[in-house]
């Protein structure tokens, strides 16, 4: 039997073949009923795209990489529901392209930490992590706040999203930058609109309380946003019956 | 090419390979390890009858796919795990819901439980802003001292957790100073803020400051300068600050005051969660009876 082998591998062609064939079929098992999403996303109330100021303020998150140390991903288990709150859907993840669900905590979970904190607890955190809280090792971001946030091509995110499947539509995508503005404002003329398209929901306010429009306002409304969509209170978990959200 | 034959040394077969002299033996897999890879195949059949395993299309089953034939997710042991530790609370869960905060003062047990649960639920959630040892930082009160902003009863307290100051809820604590940089000069602002520090350091105060202050902050903050809780007006008379007791430091929160948010616990913590928590912020120092 290991003699026969010796066929496979002196003949490339045939190597290829068998190799393709190997990978097929795991490939088919893990991959092909994901193709039916509604199998595997739980139908949940309040999940919606994100608005153009939290999408750029992903980008920075991902940018900066926050990912490495930060999950967001709150797994069935006692313990972490106990510290996070209730355990991650897949459906809150399912606009996340790429997902942030992470790998490793150095610091803690970000899944449902909208809410948790003020924005000026975000901002002074995020400018000098140790003034607020003396025994993290999280490293300080203060560019965040003199950074003048680029909105100009925001739009541009909405398209490349809606390719990958996010119901953006073209109004939306058409005010983006309009949008991304109004929310980073208590006051601007433009919030009607962004409250219709995406709901009432929706905080908009000036986040990091700066005149301009910094990263850090687009961070912060992103962190503000995590975990609060999914209306928990009436979601039960129903492991037999699925259906489209 | 070269062609398979046996090492001289060894007896075995080589594999035919040859490289500046040196041959490489064809020796087996151990046997042993042959074995262990047969029997986790094997035990991967039993897994697929137990456990959820198999993705399928039909959209049925946990997640669309095979149930298993225990009937076993993560989320009924999540249950199964959290009925397990509420029934351990409940001994004292449905006394401690029920008793008031007198009776679970005095009661050792309750007391206890009120404290352990606190002092758990403080670290997940409010050390991150209050400090670990509820020191709090510029900004963020102290919960160890006795100065409150809205009151350091058990009651007040519970309260100011579960709605927040400043925060999205209809029942929300709230207050807001006004800006005064439009409203005094900036040696009027000067004046107040020395009259303001003479409350708690016995220094000379200009009399131009104490006739500003009564007529625009003692409504608040009263004549002598101890604040009023019912509106969260802080006292200014007991030399601990909120946002530090520098003379620019004051003169800054005349001109425009920064008002920090506490956001309301309700959404996310327990009312038996808050009572305790209020119990352990009461306990750590400052905490007042009726």
């Amino acid at each position: 039997m290991y003699s026969k082998h010796a066929a496979l591998e002196k003949n490339s062609i045939l190597m290829l073949i068998f190799v393709v064939i190997t990978i097929s079929i795991g490939g088919i098992i893990e991959i092909v009923p994901l193709f039916r999403m509604e199998t595997t996303i739980e139908p949940v109330k309040g999940i919606r795209p994100y608005t153009p100021l939290e999408l750029a303020g992903q980008n920075v998150y991902i940018r900066e990489g926050c990912y490495g140390c930060h999950s967001q991903q709150i797994r069935a288990l006692r313990d972490e529901v106990e510290r996070y709150g209730h355990y991650s859907l897949a459906a809150e993840s399912m606009y996340d392209h790429p997902f942030q669900w992470g790998s490793k905590r150095t610091g803690p979970d970000l899944a449902r930490v909208g809410g948790k904190y003020s924005d000026e607890w975000h901002v002074q955190h995020m400018i000098n992590p140790q003034s607020l809280v003396p025994e993290s090792i999280m490293p300080s971001y203060p560019h965040l706040s003199r950074r003048v946030l680029n909105l100009a091509d925001i739009g541009d995110d909405l398209i490349a999203l809606r390719a990958v499947g996010v119901p953006y539509t073209d109004e939306m995508i058409s005010s983006a930058t309009q949008d991304a503005y109004a929310q980073a404002s208590q006051d601007s003329d433009y919030l009607d609109g962004l409250f219709e398209r995406y709901g009432e929901k929706v905080v908009a306010r000036n986040f990091d309380g700066e005149t301009h429009t910094s990263e850090m306002d687009a961070l912060v409304a992103y962190l503000q946003v995590l975990g609060t969509m999914a209306e928990l209170q009436d979601y039960k978990h129903d492991g037999s019956k699925r259906s489209g959200q | 090419m070269s062609k398979i034959d046996k090492d001289e040394h060894s007896g075995v077969e080589t594999t035919g390979h040859e490289w500046d002299g040196i041959k490489e033996l064809n020796n087996p897999a151990p046997r042993w390890w042959l074995g262990v890879f047969v029997i986790t195949v094997i035990w991967s059949i039993g897994y697929w009858v137990v456990y959820p395993a198999w993705p399928t299309l039909s959209g049925d089953g946990e997640r669309g796919g095979t149930t298993g034939n225990t009937g076993w997710t993560q989320y009924s042991q999540l249950a199964e795990s959290q009925a397990e530790i509420m029934a351990r609370r409940a001994a004292y869960l449905d006394r401690f819901d029920a008793a008031t905060f007198e009776a679970i003062q005095a009661d050792n047990g309750l007391y206890a439980f009120a404290l352990a649960g606190g002092a758990s639920a403080f670290k997940d959630n409010c050390a991150t802003c209050h400090g670990t040892g509820g020191a709090g930082a510029s900004g963020y009160p102290n919960l160890n001292d006795d100065d409150w902003l809205w009151g350091g009863t058990v009651d007040a307290i519970e309260e100011t957790i579960k709605f927040g100051i400043r925060a999205n809820h209809d029942e929300t604590r709230f207050s807001e100073m006004p800006a005064f940089a439009d409203i005094f000069a900036e040696d009027e602002i000067s004046d107040i803020a020395d009259y303001v520090l003479s409350f708690s350091t016995n220094t000379i105060y200009p009399t131009r400051g104490k006739t500003l202050y009564d007529e625009q902050c003692s409504l608040c903050h009263a004549e002598d300068g101890t604040g009023d809780r019912f509106q969260g007006a802080p006292n200014l008379s007991d030399a601990i600050w909120f946002y530090g007791g520098k003379k620019g430091e004051i003169e800054a929160q005349i001109r425009r005051p920064k008002h920090g948010v506490m956001p309301n616990w309700n959404v996310r913590l327990s009312d038996s969660t808050i009572r305790q928590l209020a119990i352990y912020v009461h306990s750590l120092g400052g905490g007042e009876t009726e």
